[in-house]
């Protein structure tokens, strides 16, 4: 399943899909694009309406990946599905709140914690 | 658990920084040329690819200095933020125009400057991602992040050179 996506390892736990990044760095033009149309094609190519983004592996994320993931946000929501976040280690979380982005993800502590609110 | 409830930033690290600020602006000017060194300088094309490979080069250098784990980081951000901004927006991404990159030490001070070719910017005119209207958009958020991680940032009055600061901690 989902074997174009190569840069997420997809499991699917009551319904939703939970995409964990597997890059660690999420910063330079080239990696942000790749990853980028990969999401997309969860939402796009393979339909699906519930999908938790999981962070555990991700240590470093630019401007650029946050404009990916708002782009992300605004297609699920168009297709009436829900987004999540999870697993971010404190200096992502900064990230975020420095940007306000908290207010726009629904952003949990765990996959447990997240699945919850699906 | 509401991740709103917590402060990003102590009352401890504003004040470090407002101390950075104050040390560099007042004092480094007077003795720059006497204890800043220069560890990297390079131009090269608007090339995002070449980018990465500059940023690689640079994050060895830091480590190689011992450059602390906490420190690293956000430095690397900073140095991202800062390449992308001057080869997307300021050379709009022609390859005939370059880009200059100098990474100085000072002590535990690190300074980098980032020249482009374009004409510039007015920093203050840059819309505040954080609005409500503005926090969909998918850009815009680069300088934000560099002065949430960096002691300073500062741009020259045409706006076409970007200087980051932060002190750092350095292990040898």
């Amino acid at each position: 399943m989902a074997s174009d996506v190569t840069r997420f390892n997809i499991q699917t736990i009551d319904g939703v899909t939970i995409a964990k990044f597997i890059d660690n760095r999420i910063l330079d033009e080239a990696t942000i694009q790749v990853i980028g149309e990969q999401m997309y094609r969860l939402v796009d190519d393979h339909g699906f309406r519930k999908v938790l983004l999981d962070f555990e592996a991700v240590e470093h994320l630019s401007s650029a990946a946050l404009g990916k993931l708002i782009n992300m946000k605004k297609k699920m929501d168009a297709a009436g599905g829900q987004l999540g976040m999870c697993s971010l280690r404190p200096e992502l979380l900064k990230i975020f709140k420095v940007t306000k982005l908290t207010k726009v993800f629904e952003i949990s502590a765990s996959v447990e914690k997240a699945l919850k609110g699906f | 658990m509401d991740w709103n409830d917590h402060c990003p930033f102590s009352l401890l690290t504003d004040f470090q920084s407002s101390l950075t600020r104050l040390i560099y602006r007042v004092l480094a000017p007077v003795n720059a040329n006497m204890s800043e060194l220069i560890i990297y300088n390079q131009t090269f094309a608007s090339d995002l690819h070449v980018s990465a490979d500059v940023q690689k080069e640079i994050q060895e250098l830091w480590q190689a200095r011992g450059m602390s784990d906490m420190d690293l980081p956000d430095l690397q951000l900073a140095l991202e933020e800062g390449l992308a901004n001057a080869i997307k927006h300021g050379n709009k991404m022609d390859p005939e125009k370059k880009v200059t990159v100098e990474c100085f030490l000072n002590e535990d001070i690190v300074r980098v400057v980032i020249q482009d070719e374009g004409p510039g910017f007015n920093v203050n005119e840059v819309p505040d991602p954080t609005l409500p209207e503005n926090l969909d958009k998918p850009s815009g958020r680069g300088v934000m992040l560099m002065k949430a991680f960096m002691d300073d940032v500062l741009y020259n009055e045409v706006g076409n050179q970007l200087t980051f600061i932060k002190r750092c901690t350095f292990n040898s």
